[in-house]
């Protein structure tokens, strides 16, 4: 059984789960949408972003894409809204506020 | 089931106080007589990520050891749970949901997959900030539920909260004023429509 | 006077062992055990108690720990839970081959792996061999009480053997649920003071655990088994003086509903009560179901338990453990031993179940008597060893 991490749910009978509980592949942690879990969202300011990026290094959940030296969008699902970025940026350029879904 | 026995399930997210919230009902009903049991679904702890506890309340002991599958009544400590979770799953029709939430309770009837039973709000989140100084959704759902439920005496409930949040807060005894307060709002601010 | 309470199994346990005031707890952490070290840590702080509070490096050295201080004469208590009952594993041995009373608490967990922190019976149930005296319990009340009778049992003069004290881990260890305990004084008394007739500090020389050859070792053993048997008077003796003392009756186990019988189920702690319920439910329809719930484990009351499946058509036993034996899991294979030499054996079948956390819920329990039903009316026993409450792309047995 060389199932991949996508196709195996909480549904999915014994007989075809991987043994042992084995992965077959990296970064499936994408697969889970942990941005479910936040209650509490960030938004990026971008006309006040400086670009310092000391965002970026303290996110626990990689959610702050950087690409060739510049902050991207916030990767929304998998932020877990904990508002550490928002604590750091010197700019005011992250706003933490409540979701509204 | 034993007769007059009351079944309740927490849905909320890891550090909102959920497991308090339940154990302090857990002990207010024992203060009152009951029997009770207080308990949380264990895994692995993690901040934000749904979370359920339960509470049995009853008048005769209960050997009962699952999880609640068919509850009485449901509380919903964080709102957007509602998207995720399906939190009235076994909900009884003749039982009540109460949700955290300024809205008013028909606007969240379509997020709770045909639900026909009593649905009650109340905004937890600005209750507890202005008696708490913080988002502690737990302390007013702990007073919704007991509004809604009827499973305690109100005046008694208070009582033995303040015995209780003066054991708890032995240590900080300058938050047990904000909790009381926050707790008699919240039986006054259950909004029904 | 008993006290009207509310506590989790964890306090429960933490509580019992303030009441009792041991020499030497040695502490290491582990969920879902790691609450009574914390309590009684408090406890030690507070100054409520004067054990001697050992932190140590490991479950191996928390052991060990034991092992020097019950041998140097006073009470050492700890608590653990599954990989770190693992971890002991060696100095378990060496504990009850050294013949020390030492008192353990074990939260019931799943043994890893797959890694998971939930309850299951297979941690305490992979040191039954062990030569451990093994008491379980349904709520935080019997761990409470089982953790007052344990000194005394394994102290006996003709038993001095380890015991192990275990509860459901979350289930019973982390759920609040009341609890009569009993006041300081009436629990000292009860429990008495320990005194070992040899210590290590008695002030002229002694040795323990030495090595021991071909010539002498099976002898030592063959008193380990014989302790092991003596302990089951010893077990009675205690729980007779405990119901007299405080009121609540214990024995080698509970037959609920057990006297008409026709189906009955075999199983360990917390779901017997579960299963209770269900039994009510069945009884209200007319169904003549009983169960009996173990308290005693190790010894194995083999003879008496026999006896009382003696009169039931069809008995389902439930394991909380794999056996990993291709045939079911070690509750099944000692009761289904138990029943050989009855004139008239039940038909029985063994049902794992509630394996690294998965719930059981009194649905699920009814099905297991409606399958017993289908089999005391048939007389065919199909399937014998069954998993219940997992996903299978097969036809569910049950």
């Amino acid at each position: 059984m060389t199932r991949k991490a996508k196709d195996i749910t909480e549904q999915t009978p014994w007989q075809e789960l991987t043994p042992g509980g084995e992965i077959y592949e990296g970064g499936t942690s994408m697969l889970v949408n942990t941005g479910e879990w936040r209650s509490d969202v960030v938004i990026w300011v971008r006309d006040k972003c400086k670009q310092c990026l000391l965002c970026a290094p303290f996110c626990p959940d990689s959610s702050i894409p950087v690409k060739d030296g510049k902050r991207d969008e916030f990767d929304l699902d998998h932020c877990k809204g904990c508002g550490i970025c928002f604590k750091v940026c010197p700019f005011e350029a992250i706003r933490f506020e409540k979701e509204v879904k | 089931m034993t007769q007059n026995m009351v079944e309740i399930r927490w849905h909320g997210r890891g550090g909102q106080g959920t497991k308090t919230a339940c154990l302090l009902l857990a002990d207010a009903a024992f203060a009152a007589g009951k029997y009770v049991q207080g308990f949380p679904e264990y895994g692995p702890e993690r901040m934000g990520a749904p979370i359920t506890a339960y509470n049995r309340i009853s008048d005769a002991v209960c050997t009962v050891h699952s999880n609640i599958y068919q509850p009485d009544y449901v509380v919903v400590v964080d709102e957007s749970l509602l998207h995720t979770v399906d939190v009235t799953a076994g909900l009884k029709p003749e039982g009540a949901i109460v949700i955290n939430s300024p809205k008013a309770p028909k606007a969240l009837q379509p997020l709770l997959k045909g639900y026909a039973g009593r649905t009650y709000t109340i905004d937890a989140r600005r209750i507890s900030e202005a008696h708490l100084g913080g988002n502690f959704p737990n302390t007013p759902m702990l007073a919704a539920v007991v509004q809604v439920s009827k499973v305690l005496e109100v005046e008694r409930f208070l009582a033995d909260m303040t015995e209780s949040f003066q054991h708890k807060f032995s240590t900080k005894p300058q938050v047990i004023k904000g909790n009381m307060n926050c707790l008699t709002e919240s039986l006054k601010e259950v909004r029904a429509e | 006077m008993s006290i009207r309470e509310r506590l989790s199994g964890n306090e429960a346990v933490a509580h019992a062992m303030r009441q009792i005031n041991p020499g030497v707890f040695a502490a290491f952490p582990i969920t879902p055990s790691t609450e009574i070290p914390q309590y009684f840590a408090q406890y030690v702080a507070d100054g409520a108690v004067d054990t001697e509070y050992v932190t140590v490096e490991s479950e191996h050295s928390s052991m060990s720990t034991c092992i020097g201080a019950q041998a140097a004469g006073v009470r050492a208590v700890t608590a653990t839970s599954s990989a770190g009952m693992a971890f002991m594993y060696e100095m378990l041995y060496v504990a009850a081959s050294s013949r020390l009373p030492i008192t353990l608490a074990c939260v019931n967990r799943a043994l890893t792996g797959p890694i998971n922190i939930n309850n299951d019976h297979s941690d305490s149930m992979g040191a039954r061999d062990s030569g451990w005296l093994q008491l379980y319990a349904e709520n935080g009340q019997e761990a409470y009480d089982n953790f007052l009778q344990a000194m005394r049992i394994a102290e006996t003069a003709d038993v001095r053997l380890p015991i192990m004290i275990c509860q459901d881990g979350f289930i019973t260890s982390h759920a609040v649920e009341n609890i009569l305990l009993e006041e300081d004084a009436a629990v000292k008394a009860f429990v008495g003071d320990y005194t070992p007739r040899h210590t290590l500090l008695q002030g002229s020389a002694m040795a323990v655990g030495p090595y021991d050859t071909v010539a002498f070792c099976m002898e030592h053993k063959v008193q380990q088994a014989e302790a092991m048997k003596n302990a089951k008077r010893a077990i009675l003796n205690v729980s007779a003086d405990f119901e007299k003392t405080f009121g609540r009756k214990y024995g080698f186990f509970e037959a609920y509903r057990m006297e008409d019988a026709e189906v009955a189920l075999v199983l360990i702690g917390s779901t017997a009560g579960t299963a209770k319920a269900c039994v009510e439910g069945l009884r209200e329809k007319g169904v003549k179901a009983g169960l009996i719930k173990l308290r005693v484990f190790r010894p194995f009351p083999a003879k008496e338990l026999a006896a009382a499946l003696s009169h039931v058509k069809a008995v389902a036993v439930m394991d909380k453990s794999e056996g990993n034996n291709g045939c079911g899991g070690p509750l099944y294979a000692e009761t289904a031993a138990a029943c050989y030499d009855l004139a008239h054996r039940p038909k029985m079948i063994d049902v794992v179940y509630g394996v690294a956390g998965r719930d059981c819920e009194v649905g699920d329990i009814e099905r297991v008597y409606r399958h017993l039903l289908r089999i005391a009316e048939t007389g065919e026993v199909g399937e014998k060893y069954i998993h219940m409450g997992v996903r299978t792309s097969e036809q569910e047995v049950l």
